[in-house]
């Protein structure tokens, strides 16, 4: 197996990766963007920029395609969400903008907004062009973000616009968090989104990559910096809680994807058992099946209405052959001499009760876990006057701040795990208010 | 079946679809695959002396994605040599009797080069003769075309030269580049033409490539006005064709061009008083071909309405077009939405707003208010709202499976209504409306005699009417 683990080459894909792994969603050429854009009816009070969470102008951007002025089209995209160009891959689109446009009143395919956000921010990066300041010179005001994540990234690139002094920790090599090491490579390359934050490191934030900060480091934010972005998003997967579960062929679908995304892994052989239903296992088993295992079977206690992932993921996965075993619960993994061989499982009814003698072997060489990830709890925790709901971080929604005032917080740690877009806006919203506050604060001297 | 067989200031053509002088009738080849698929007449390529042309020619506007909708050329007349075209006019009509050919004729303005044309061009068995006096570009500057088409006293002179000679019918094609029309149509009548065409193409620069700054088409580096053509220029043809048909002093046979795309438009034109039509613009855009749909369209359209010929309904609309002083102020008509068809783009709420008279608001859910402007919500407090709600995608584990509304149901606050107390009745919203027969004109009666302009003046004694408007 060829290792790749030199985050300098990640700038561009691994050619195995990229051949396996190729555009879901081609971009549009020149003249094809053009057509798709001038379909658009320019709708008032567009309902695609409700349903957007960044709230992007919809119909401002694709009018400006019509008439070519791309770098207008980019800018009024970055103007409402920075990461725009990785938005534009990853965004499930059918339950946002798409889902929302009036096109599906008329009869008619909707306006495919995703792919022509893609076009303008492609040219934007081809062209060179820069983040735009919204503010020259620099402003009294420290801020730390932890986490390298879209929120984090987000909050940052908005605060630094206004002018601010900005920190990111990360603990991982590379910024970007999931969008980074998670969202499927079909979707997004690391290239790409690694490209799009570079123009928020020209921006001036500085960024501290692999630094982990834990309940003592916090304390030294505490007091170096004014305002403190929690943008951590969730933590591990929960582990296979069964017998064998700990045996070194069970993966967790995280560590997999990342894996495979920074071509630490090229290639997955023999057949391969995937636990749980949501749209991490889906990602993990399609990447699974293209990186040439023999059979990938998506393992899942509930029914097919019960699951997690949304339906167009669900849809995608069976193109690219994945198996359903609906009902299905996994009870043990039996090894051989250390090659991992069978996971035993068992048919449940509809109370998720195991039916007597409807006990199943699976042979597998590969298990993945993707049954949810668990909160940063110990580090939350730390943080104080930050209160948590449910192993989320408490925060006002408009401005993304904890009941400690200098802490701000968004994206997954807060929404529970949501999606990337939903992150930049939280992430977003917290930067405003919080150069709001600082505005604020130093006006008084 | 109708009967499409039209006779035009006395030629016969199987039906009356003609193709305009023009590339599409440039020579013998093209002409009789023309005649194969289904066109009942053709206007040669203008002949004359034979001339260079330059590379490039055309230009065109594209329309939100679609290409020409508007053509611009600044070809000249035949770049081949006249006897050639001559020979080949003469196969033609030996092996297309029925069909008409019309020599279109232009050479420089003396009496013995006219009436050598015209006899070459008769003896080659042309059916009728379009005297080009349109070409707005190159011709004119050696004193030809327009040059002679914008001179009503050149009109008339050279009209009358070619009528000395010829045996056939003799149309006179117009030129829109004047400020009345009428006055070249009436030169041409006075000369003895026999029929007019009208239009022949409109002064224009097409557009400039902004990265060289020079305008289209380029000819290494620079370009020069050209003739407009194509469906965009179709409303102007209509209301010159119009002109000249409600004109006394012209009555002559008028053969309708400018913007002809579809049986539809042949079919204006017609209402219009045309006997023929004349098509070039969509015919280099996709071929001959498109005749098909022009003859079935328009057959189609007579059965359903019992016209057997065109005559049946050939100028029907003219007693329809009248001077603005001649309208019922008394008519009133307002805005209806069909809720049931609105898809919520609010295009015709924005419209309203900015674009005519602020009757047109977005408060099915908070409750209709009717009047003035200051009691509704703006269009920037609309969107600010939007602007400041959060909105997340919705997760299936987070927010159970509920769907938001299903995707086919437009959301009541999203359907506009319209205040029709304040209501003008002024067509705008029907007409950005993207949904067919979504938002209909209603009648609505006001109970007062018509009155028109110049009644209420002459009744009221006012003073002279308003000099603007
Ligand atoms: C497999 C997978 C596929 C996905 N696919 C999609 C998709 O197709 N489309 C979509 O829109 N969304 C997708 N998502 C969801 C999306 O990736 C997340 O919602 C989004 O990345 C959340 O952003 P965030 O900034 O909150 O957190 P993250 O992206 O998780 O970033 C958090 C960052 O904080 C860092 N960090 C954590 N703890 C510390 C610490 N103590 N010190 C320093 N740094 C720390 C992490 O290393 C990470 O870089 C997917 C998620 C997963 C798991
Ligand atoms: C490329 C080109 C060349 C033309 N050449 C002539 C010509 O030689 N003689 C003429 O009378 N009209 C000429 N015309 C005008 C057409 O006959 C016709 O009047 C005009 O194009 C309007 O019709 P349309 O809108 O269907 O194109 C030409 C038009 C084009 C586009
Ligand atoms: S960011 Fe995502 S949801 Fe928003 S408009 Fe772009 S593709 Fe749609
Ligand atoms: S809803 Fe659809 S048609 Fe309307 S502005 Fe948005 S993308 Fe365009
Ligand atoms: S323009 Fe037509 S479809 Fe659009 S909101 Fe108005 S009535 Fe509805």
């Amino acid at each position: 197996m060829e290792i790749w683990s030199d985050p300098k080459t990640m700038r561009k894909q691994h050619p195995i990766i990229a051949e396996r792994f190729p555009d879901l969603h081609p971009p549009f050429a020149k003249q094809a963007a053009v057509l798709e854009a001038n379909r658009c009816l320019n709708c008032f009070d567009a309902p695609c920029t409700a349903a957007c969470p960044t709230h992007i102008d919809v119909p401002k951007f694709i009018k400006k395609i019509t008439s070519l002025n791309l770098s207008g089209s980019a800018q009024t995209i970055l103007d409402a969400n920075v990461l725009g160009a990785s938005c534009s891959r990853v965004c499930p689109v059918d339950v946002l903008c798409e889902g929302a446009c009036v096109m599906h009143r008329y009869n008619e395919q909707p306006i495919e907004i995703a792919r022509l956000q893609r076009f303008a921010m492609d040219s934007f990066h081809a062209g060179g062009r820069k983040l735009r300041r919204k503010y020259l010179g620099s402003r009294a005001g420290k801020i730390a973000c932890i986490g390298a994540g879209p929120a984090s990234l987000a909050c940052a690139a908005e605060m630094a616009q206004q002018g601010f002094a900005v920190t990111v920790f990360e603990r991982r090599e590379l910024p970007g968090g999931l969008n980074t090491y998670g969202v499927a490579e079909y979707k997004l390359t690391a290239s790409a989104s690694l490209r799009e934050i570079e123009l928020i490191e020209d921006l001036g934030v500085a960024f501290r990559f692999g630094v982990e900060i834990d309940p003592e480091g916090l304390r030294r934010i505490d007091r170096e910096f004014d305002l403190v972005f929690i943008g951590v998003g969730l933590g591990q997967g929960h582990g296979l809680k069964i017998a064998g579960g700990d045996h070194s062929d069970v993966v967790d679908a995280l560590d997999f994807i990342a894996a495979y995304k920074m071509a630490r892994i090229t290639n997955t052989s023999g057949k391969v058992a995937v636990i749980g239903a949501g749209n991490t296992a889906i990602d993990a088993a399609n990447a699974a099946m293209r990186l040439g295992a023999e059979e990938v079977s998506i393992v899942y206690r509930g029914k097919r209405e019960s699951m997690s992932a949304f339906d167009f993921e669900y849809e995608h996965a069976k193109l690219e052959g994945v198996r359903f075993l609906w009902q299905t619960l996994p009870i043990h993994v039996r090894a051989d001499g250390g090659t991992l061989e069978v996971l035993h499982c068992t048919k449940v009814d509809d109370a998720l009760r195991p039916i007597s003698g409807s006990e199943f072997s699976l042979p597998c060489n590969l298990i993945i876990t993707a049954i949810g990830q668990s909160p940063l709890l110990s580090l939350l925790e730390s943080a104080k006057g930050v209160t948590l709901d449910k192993g989320r971080v408490a925060v006002e929604r408009e401005t993304g701040q904890t009941r400690n005032p200098r802490y701000f917080a968004g994206g997954d740690c807060v929404n529970g795990g949501r999606e990337v877009v939903d992150a930049v806006a939280d992430g977003k919203r917290a930067g405003t208010a919080m150069a709001r506050q600082l505005e604020a604060a130093y006006a008084r001297f | 079946m109708p009967d499409f067989e039209v006779k035009f200031a006395g030629i016969a053509s199987p039906n009356p679809f003609w193709l305009a002088s023009a590339p599409p009738t440039n020579c013998g080849e093209q002409v009789m695959r023309a005649f194969d698929a289904g066109w009942g007449g053709a206007v040669w390529k203008t002949i004359g002396e034979q001339v260079t042309n330059t590379a490039s020619r055309y230009s065109s506007i594209d329309w939100q994605g679609q290409r020409m909708m508007g053509f611009n050329n600044i070809e000249l007349i035949s770049d081949r040599p006249l006897n050639i075209n001559l020979r080949e006019i003469a196969e033609i009509k030996k092996r297309y009797p029925k069909n008409a050919v019309i020599a279109s004729l232009m050479v420089e303005s003396k009496r013995e080069a006219w009436h050598k044309i015209v006899s070459q061009a008769e003896d080659a068995g042309v059916d009728g003769l379009e005297l080009n006096f349109g070409c707005p570009h190159g011709m004119s500057e050696r004193g030809m075309g327009s040059a002679v088409g914008q001179v009503p006293e050149y009109t008339e002179m050279i009209t009358g030269w070619v009528k000395e000679k010829a045996r056939t019918p003799v149309i006179v094609k117009l030129t829109p580049n004047i400020s009345d029309i009428r006055v070249i149509a009436r030169a041409a009548k006075r000369g003895g033409a026999d029929a007019v065409s009208a239009i022949n193409t409109i002064n224009s620069i097409t557009g400039i490539d902004l990265d060289t700054l020079t305008p289209r088409p380029n000819v290494d580096g620079k370009s020069t006005h050209g003739g407009y053509c194509g469906p965009a220029v179709k409303p102007i043809a209509l209301n010159m064709v119009q002109q000249v048909a409600s004109d006394t002093g012209s009555s002559l046979p008028i053969s309708g061009i400018g913007g002809i795309a579809t049986w539809r438009d042949a079919a204006e034109f017609f209402l219009l008083g045309c006997g023929t039509v004349q098509v070039c613009t969509v015919v280099m855009h996709y071929g001959y071909r498109i005749v098909e749909d022009m003859i079935e369209g328009l057959e189609g359209w007579m059965l359903e309405k019992g016209f057997s010929t065109i005559e049946d309904f050939r100028g029907m609309t003219l007693p329809r077009v009248t001077e603005w002083k001649h309208l019922n102020l008394n008519y009133k008509i307002v805005a209806r939405i069909d809720e049931s068809k609105c898809i919520g783009c609010d295009l015709c709420y924005i419209a309203c707003w900015d674009g005519a008279h602020q009757c047109i608001h977005r408060d099915r859910v908070t409750g209709p208010v009717d009047g003035p402007v200051e009691l509704h919500a703006t269009p920037a407090s609309i969107e600010a709202v939007t602007r400041a709600t959060i909105a997340v995608t919705p997760i299936p584990k987070l927010d159970g499976n509920a769907r938001n509304g299903a995707k086919n149901v437009t959301p009541l606050e999203r359907i506009p209504r319209v205040d029709e107390t304040e209501c003008v009745g002024c067509n705008l919203c029907s007409l950005v409306c993207p949904v067919d027969e979504c938002i209909a004109m209603v009648e609505v009666p006001t109970g007062l005699a018509q009155e028109t302009w110049e009644e209420r003046t002459r009744t009221k004694e006012c003073a002279a009417p308003p000099l603007h408007g």
